[in-house]
């Protein structure tokens, strides 16, 4: 029975997703949203009642549904593993997906294709689903790549757009690099275990040689960095904004975005006997953290500033991972989950309710015409601020006690100066758009509304969620740590919490303290001092041109990567057409013939050739004119004939001569 | 010697003749819709038959199977011997299928000497399915030449481009460069034959039960080497399919691309029948190296490529690559890949030149600079080339991801240089594949699109929806393929890594000639 239920998790979705493409423009799009909402909501059910299983009984489940590939050693079935890490996954995943839809349906009332919007989110659903539920690293690829297509296809929504349709294929195209990376790292393993099943690869683990272990975890890495938007690899999820919002808040914050820190997490085994990966590992996610939050500083869209604070606490969850805290690592993901899809739907209710504007320099003063989406928004700030005693307040402060517990202390700083810049931005964002003078443009002032219940009430509940979500892990319960123990705890850790004793107490304060200065500078820069931060930006027209080019890196890739592919292109397609096209008829001349015998092969082999080809088509033509006559017959003869006889000289060329 | 089930009914042989007579049958009609619908007939007719004959196969075994044999020229060893084992069995129904297909696409794409061309592509069905179905060597060796007598006249008279009669002629030409070789090659397996038995052979399965000199294995593999090569193409023998697949008519193209006789080749005679030369390390590196030199050169240039079926064919050669890649991986899964890879080009590569057609067929080109946002016009045929073109990158959930996964990971067994290497065509793929689909399909409409624009037609979206089945079909369930060909597959590898039956000493080799220098390789 609950294998079943299991199988229908990712299959309702499908269905839904099934029905409404093929049979979606025979009936209204209200009716195809339904569909898909229903479904969604019946994935979310399902997921529940796993959970109450889990609960009660945490040990590790494999349900099969078939075998998808046999041949030799190879065995891959596809199935699910039902765990406590795959269960807290299936809940973030079908709970703020289940959200995210409802909200959709408000959101994308009145556009054009909405039934195909919600095609795409629903096969985006399937294809998460695998990805967290998969019984090995191939299932977790196909969600992996599933996962791509439909952000191709949800970035490309708006497909008549060029910078969509740019942002799409860039998306896709440097995923594909990190996919590389993760299909290497997937035979590493088969060549290491011949299984690609988890069970028995993380049973298995201790076989592998340290270099070896590095090697993959390294490679898995660089999947995981392509996925998850981690430097070099981060580019493209600022493009992606290009889509529609819930697609930004479900899978470019939740869900998808998260999957490489879940990957890293789910084989924290191999990752766990390799201290160069950890370390790499750590870093990149240190280093993006803090680099994505000085983008953040000074963009203008609402939602690109969302987007480098996706990629910045992305970059939270990396580092949690290098210092060895998995736990922390999902449990930042949870709450990020809940935070930042609070944040990014209630811009986009901002957005629906400036008539598609996204530039805060056009906007201000929002507070009392929206207030609704005012207060949850703010929630969402003091969430992802680390104010307490909301839920990224927990998260993000266990990560930091964590790096400091093991005395990753660079990284700690780097943590703690990104927690100020998040801060800072983000209050920087609420000023410019919720308070202030109004800037917002004339004609569309006066239509300023309220967004209707469907969007609202997903956005209360988030809200909820955001502020008590963090008391899931929060001392001194530890309900959440204690729940995936099992899973996801390195060999040998104890919590550090508890090793750091008064430290920790400290780390809390100073945490929050670094916070609230991000908050105090934003509300002097933008609410005392309103025109300060102009002029600062004036005064270091450099350094703010810098960060407001986004360090010029997709320039700099155009030019080191896409750039001299193309010419190389050009080069090689000039060198087929002029070069290889010639020497290759040479070539062959030369080797048939060799020296002395080229005269001879050029007259009997290759005019030999044309000749049969001439009489052939001469043969052709004419047994066609008299084909009743039953000259086909007679001219397959001719070239059975002219077969054997070629046959039968070059028998004799070839044994008269001492070739063997 | 691998066993050979006989075959009560003369299923290959009809299989094999019935669309010539088709083909002959059709000379005295007159009504075009009439000739379209025999020929639709005859091979809807073949599909079925070769559906019965991939139902009736057994899985899971080596064996030689629905054999027929008769003498044709006892005093050379030659003989009418047909058989299919996994190796070949699928290529039988994929061949049918792809000329149903092309039936389809044609019934209003040519207008012009339909007869002749409708003949011309049943006589082509034969010839291919005599390719697939001969396992002795000259037979093999007749289709293989004949093969170049439909397509020659395909390409000259029904081509689209300005120089398709360069075209016709370039392909011709060099096919027949490359078979020269092959034929030789052929030759001398056949003399060794005599040296040992006295009496010549060119019947696969009798070859495979003699010795062959180390030697000797190297200068046969090169010299069958050429022949399919050529024909694959291989890189750097690929020139002349640019312009036989850009000039030719679009149906033409669709077989050429679908239909991979050249890498066959290997499958069916080199590794078997010289197992020492196939696993010999130079060989292996020589000819990785141009399969690697053609997945990444292909990739790259189909990125800049401004016509799509210019595109096509780079992308074309680049899969090619993979499928040589797999084969001389020599394990299983290599070999399995490269096999399978071969199928599934049959349906997305082929598939993505059918859109090709569509295009062409409305905007009279398949230029991209003068296309643009084609996905407002026409949604249902800008999805299908999605889900085709996604096959074609190796997404998993189709069919090229499975192809290509098995491939790549025989390669990687085979050295993780290779697999690396190869791993950056995935990349390249989704980059010539999307940027072409970015400036042609998503983005504003372009100036120079016609104002309207049918999306598919029901044929069309016959042709479409056929495809799409066997993509996922593939994908999400390939157990009945890759069952079907497990057996040969394991035979084939069990034989590359025991040799041929001189390293067992079963039989020494009388020699009258010195040894080759080339022995020393051993």
């Amino acid at each position: 029975m609950s294998d079943l239920l299991v199988l229908l998790i990712p299959v309702l979705p499908l269905i839904a997703a099934l029905v409404n493409g093929l049979l979606g423009h025979r009936y209204a799009p209200a009716l195809a949203a339904r569909l898909a909402v229903g479904a969604v909501g019946l994935s979310f059910l399902c997921a529940i009642a796993i959970l109450t299983g889990v609960l009660s009984d945490p040990t590790p489940r494999e349900v099969i549904a078939y075998a998808w590939i046999v041949g030799g050693a190879l065995h891959v079935n596809l199935g699910f593993l039902i765990d406590p890490l795959t269960t807290v996954m299936l809940m973030v995943v079908t709970g703020v997906g289940l959200l995210i839809h409802v909200y959709s349906i408000g959101y994308m009332q009145g556009e054009d294709g909405m039934t195909r919007f919600f095609v795409y989110m629903n096969l985006f659903m399937v294809s998460m689903l695998l990805l967290v539920m998969g019984n090995n690293f191939l299932v977790l690829f196909i969600g992996w790549e599933g996962v791509g297509l439909c952000s191709y296809l949800l970035i490309g929504y708006y497909f008549d757009k060029v910078s969509a349709a740019k942002a799409a294929t860039k998306a896709f195209v440097v995923n594909r690099i990190g996919d590389a990376g993760f299909l290497i790292a997937i035979f590493l393993m088969f060549v290491n275990f011949h299984t690609l099943d988890y069970l028995e690869i993380f049973a298995r683990a201790s076989e592998l040689s340290t270099s070896m272990a590095t090697a993959i975890a390294l490679c898995l890495l660089v999947g995981a960095v392509g996925k998850s938007a981690q430097i070099p690899l981060y580019t493209w999820l600022p493009d992606a904004m290009e889509g529609p919002t819930p697609v930004s808040a479900l899978i470019h914050a939740a869900t998808m975005v998260t999957a490489g820190v879940y990957m890293v997490v789910r084989s924290h085994t191999v990752y766990d006997m390799a201290p160069v990966a950890l370390a790499t590992l750590g870093m990149i996610g240190g280093l993006t953290a803090l680099y994505a939050a000085t983008i953040g500083l000074v963009q203008n869209d609402i939602k690109r500033v969302l987007a480098y604070s996706t990629v910045s606490q992305l970059g939270y969850m990396f580092l949690a991972c290098g210092v060895g805290a998995y736990i922390a690592a999902v449990f930042h993901l949870i709450t990020h989950a809940f935070f930042k899809a609070l944040l990014f739907l209630s811009a986009g209710a901002v957005i629906h309710s400036l008539a598609g504007e996204q530039d805060i320099r056009r906007m201000g003063g929002l507070s009392r015409k929206i207030p609704l989406t005012h207060a949850v928004f703010l929630i969402g700030v003091l969430a992802i601020a680390g104010i307490p005693p909301l839920a990224g307040f927990w998260s993000k402060d266990e990560i930091m006690v964590h790096a400091f517990a093991h005395h990753h202390y660079g990284l700690f700083l780097m943590a703690a100066l990104g927690v100020l810049l998040t801060s800072f931005y983000m209050f920087r964002l609420t000023y410019l758009t919720f308070y202030g003078p109004s800037r917002v443009a004339p004609d569309v002032e006066h239509h300023i509304h309220e967004s209707p219940p469907v969007m609202t009430v997903p956005l209360v509940i988030l809200a909820g969620l955001s502020v008590f979500g963090g008391l899931l892990g929060a001392p001194p319960a530890h309900v959440f740590p204690g729940f995936l123990a099992s899973v996801a705890m390195p060999a040998g850790a104890v919590s550090p919490v508890e090793d750091v004793g008064a430290a920790g107490i400290v780390l809390l304060v100073v945490s929050v303290g670094i916070a609230l200065v991000g908050w105090g500078l934003a509300h002097y820069l933008y609410a005392v001092r309103p025109g300060m931060a102009d002029d600062w930006s004036e005064r270091y027209a450099g350094a703010y041109r810098l960060l407001l080019n986004k360090y010029h890196v997709d320039e700099l890739y155009d030019a080191m990567v896409v750039e001299p592919t193309k010419r190389l292109g050009q080069l090689w397609d000039w060198i087929d057409r002029r070069i290889i096209d010639r020497v290759v008829m040479g070539i062959g001349r030369g080797t048939n013939a060799g020296g002395a015998g080229a005269t001879w092969t050029e007259k009997h082999v290759i005019y030999g050739g044309l000749n049969v080809v001439g009489y052939a088509s001469h043969c052709v033509a004419w047994s066609w004119r008299k084909l009743q006559t039953g000259l086909v017959n007679h001219y397959a003869a001719v070239i059975v004939i002219g077969l054997v006889l070629l046959v039968h000289v070059l028998l004799v060329w070839v044994t008269s001569t001492s070739v063997l | 010697m691998l066993e050979e089930l006989p075959s009560g009914f003369p299923l290959l042989s009809v299989i094999l003749f019935l669309p010539l007579l088709g083909a002959v049958a059709l000379w005295p009609q007159r009504d075009a819709d009439l000739m379209k619908q025999s020929a639709l007939g005859v091979a809807g007719l073949e599909l079925a038959l070769s559906a019965i004959l991939l139902y009736r196969f057994i899985p899971e075994s080596a064996a030689m199977q629905f054999s027929e044999r008769l003498n044709w020229i006892p005093a050379l060893g030659i003989s009418y011997h047909l058989a299919v084992d996994g190796i070949s069995v699928l290529f039988v129904p994929l061949s049918a299928f792809i000329t149903v297909l092309v039936l389809l696409y044609s019934w209003d794409a040519v207008r012009d000497n339909i007869k002749p061309y409708l003949m011309s592509l049943l006589a082509l069905e034969t010839t291919i399915m005599g390719i697939f179905v001969s396992i002795d060597l000259i037979l093999f060796f007749v289709f293989w030449e004949l093969m170049l007598v439909p397509s020659y006249f395909l390409i000259k008279l029904w081509g689209v481009g300005e120089s398709r009669e360069d075209a016709a002629l370039k392909y011709v030409l060099y096919t027949l460069l490359g078979s020269v070789f092959m034929l030789v090659g052929f030759a001398l397996l056949s003399l060794n034959y005599h040296h040992v038995r006295d009496a010549y052979s060119f019947d696969f399965l009798e070859l495979l039960t003699v010795p062959v000199p180390v030697g000797d294995q190297l200068i046969i593999f090169w010299l069958i080497f050429m022949g399919l090569a050529f024909k694959a193409p291989m890189f750097p023998f690929h020139s002349w399919l640019p312009d036989a697949l850009v000039q030719g008519p679009i149906g033409m193209s669709v077989v050429l691309a679908g239909i991979k006789l050249g890498t066959y080749g290997f499958l069916r005679f080199s590794f078997p029948l010289l197992p020492e030369a196939s696993t010999n390390a130079t060989v292996v590196m020589l000819v990785m190296g141009l399969a690697l030199a053609a997945i990444v050169w292909g990739a790259i240039v189909a990125i800049i490529q401004s016509d799509f079926r210019r595109l096509l064919v780079f992308s074309s050669i680049s899969h090619l690559g993979f499928v040589v890649l797999g084969l001389f991986s020599l394990n299983f899964q290599g070999v399995q890949g490269g096999l399978l890879q071969m199928i599934n080009l049959g349906f997305t590569t082929a598939g993505l030149f059918f859109f090709a057609g569509f295009l062409y067929d409305r905007l009279g080109h398949t230029q991209v600079e003068r296309c643009g946002g084609l996905a407002s016009k026409m949604p249902w045929l800008a999805t299908v080339l999605l889900i085709i073109g996604m096959a074609s990158i190796g997404l998993p959930g189709t069919n090229g991801f499975i192809g290509e996964f098995l491939v790549l990971l025989g390669a990687f067994q085979a050295h993780w240089v290779y697999g690396v290497i190869a791993v950056s065509g995935v990349i390249f793929a989704a980059a010539y594949f999307l940027w072409y689909y970015e400036r042609a399909i998503f983005g504003p409409l372009g100036a120079m699109v016609p104002r309207v624009l049918p999306d598919l037609t029901p044929r069309e979206s016959g042709i479409a929806v056929a495809l799409c089945v066997m993509i996922f079909w593939i994908g999400l369930y390939p157990s009945p393929f890759l069952r079907t060909m497990n057996g040969s597959v394991q035979e084939v590898v069990d034989r590359l890594s025991r040799g041929s039956v001189a390293n067992h000493g079963q039989a020494r080799l009388a020699r009258s000639v010195p040894p080759g220098p080339a022995e020393k390789d051993d």
